[in-house]
């Protein structure tokens, strides 16, 4: 479920890989990004409108793989 | 934070300042035994942090040990502006010549600490400024510049006191600006400063304000006051929804939503920014406004803890709107403050159109904080707004002005 402003998606592919799951958690500063006890990729909910637009995650795979949608736009 | 006059006394006593004798006590009997130990008439003063103890009835006067023991039980319970008396302080009740008033404190406009003093001690020195101007002397100081003992000379001779008074004035004088500049005081205050019968100069009342964020710096005279950490010192025990602000702030590391105080109007203001706050919540009275709180915001407060500030501030009973303002931001994000409130509203059951009378933050980020806040159709403004303006602008929905 998105936030009431911010919406993070991930490509299916990223999310169950395990080291680009520890580096999304690693960059992102608000805690978004949570890995699972299999290590496949959590999305935190409560987090998510605490989002700073920084980019990191996105920089953090591969390109086009993890979308930061802006829902008041 | 506020010292109770028996610990500003103990801080005036550690440095010299010259004081009757007195005892804190917390029972009757101690009352009793520390009159004997005087061994005359006695003052019995309730120790409370607000002003206008006297008129309360919180100050009286005993020939003798028993009547002191009844005054102890007389003073106790009286409420000063909603405070209870800590404990007692039975003093030397002392033969008065003349009184005097002496004050440090700092001048805001001249950006400087100021010595205020008046040969017309004892009662309220706004009074004296008003109807006797010449009897009250400011007399502004550097804090770059070496201190000397010029300053209490000019401060004193200012209002014309001359002669042996003044030699016996000015260390007394002086040593209250070296304990306002070593112990981060905003406010060293002797009032009265008495010329006693016999001609020597006593401390009969004193009252110590030390800047809060100083207390790091003090912790050693704190502790051996007996000041907790967890004592605000306030004027008054802060309310519930103070110590809600308060705890908003604690939770979240992030940035600064706090310094809440509670007022009784219908206008919540979520303000800061530099000085921005004070200015902003002097903007809203001025202009009709009645303020529901003070706050301040900076710092780059997370979402989430705006979000919990604007709810904690709607929950208030009576609260109708909130006006969400700041000086412009450079460090603080306008698209996460607007965030915070709009979703603090939404959660709190309230429509953010409607609730939020005006929101003016520019700066950093603000175009991003501009679209949040059309989406919601906010009633918004930027840095071509003034601070003013925007405060009667909200002051105007609450059909304020």
């Amino acid at each position: 479920m998105p936030g009431m402003f911010i919406d993070v998606e991930v490509d299916a592919k990223v999310a169950a890989d395990a080291e680009l799951t520890k580096k999304l958690v690693e960059v992102c500063t608000v805690s978004i990004f949570a890995a699972k006890d299999d290590g496949t990729l959590d999305i935190v909910e409560d987090n998510l409108d605490e989002c700073v637009l920084c980019d990191l995650c996105i920089q953090a795979a591969p390109k086009g793989t993890v979308r930061v949608k802006k829902l008041y736009e | 934070m506020r010292f109770y006059e028996y610990e500003s006394k103990a801080l005036f006593a550690k440095h010299g300042l010259p004081l009757g004798t007195r005892q804190v006590v917390n029972s009757a009997a101690e009352a009793r035994a520390a009159a004997e130990a005087i061994g005359g008439p006695t003052v019995i003063k309730g120790q409370v942090l607000s002003g206008g103890r006297m008129k309360a009835g919180a100050v009286k006067f005993a020939d003798t040990p028993d009547e002191a023991a009844a005054e102890f039980e007389a003073v106790l319970p009286v409420i000063v502006n909603g405070e209870s008396a800590r404990s007692i302080l039975i003093e030397e009740k002392s033969p008065i010549a003349h009184e005097y008033f002496v004050s440090v404190t700092w001048d805001g406009r001249r950006k400087l600490p100021v010595v205020l003093f008046s040969d017309m001690g004892g009662i309220d020195i706004e009074e004296v400024a008003e109807t006797h101007p010449e009897h009250l002397s400011r007399t502004h100081f550097s804090t770059i510049l070496p201190l000397s003992e010029r300053v209490a000379k000019e401060a004193i001779g200012a209002v014309g006191v001359t002669g042996s008074d003044l030699n016996k004035l000015v260390p007394i004088v002086y040593k209250l600006i070296q304990l306002f500049l070593e112990y981060d005081l905003t406010l060293a205050e002797i009032n009265p400063l008495a010329k006693l019968d016999d001609g020597r100069f006593i401390v009969l009342d004193g009252h110590l304000d030390m800047e809060a964020e100083a207390r790091g710096d003090h912790k050693a005279l704190l502790a051996e006051l007996g000041i907790g950490d967890d004592e605000t010192r306030q004027a008054r025990p802060p309310t519930e929804f103070e110590i809600a602000g308060a705890r908003v702030n604690a939770v979240d590391h992030r940035g600064v939503a706090g310094n809440v105080v509670e007022f009784d109007g219908n206008l919540g203001l979520i303000i800061g920014a530099g000085g921005g706050s004070l200015t902003l919540f002097d903007a809203v009275r001025k202009q009709g406004g009645k303020p529901a709180n003070y706050c301040e915001i900076g710092g780059n407060p997370s979402m989430s803890k705006v979000k919990n500030l604007t709810k904690l501030i709607l929950s208030k009973p009576g609260v109708d709107k909130i006006a969400v303002m700041m000086n412009v931001v450079s460090n603080t994000r306008v698209d996460i403050v607007a965030r915070g409130v709009i979703k603090g509203c939404i959660e709190a059951g309230k429509d953010p159109a409607e609730v939020i009378a005006i929101f003016r933050i520019p700066g950093a980020w603000e175009d991003e904080g501009f679209k949040i806040l059309a989406k919601h159709g906010v009633e918004y403004c930027d840095r071509s707004v003034s601070m003013y303006e925007a405060a009667g602008r909200a002051c105007a929905k609450m059909g304020s002005n």
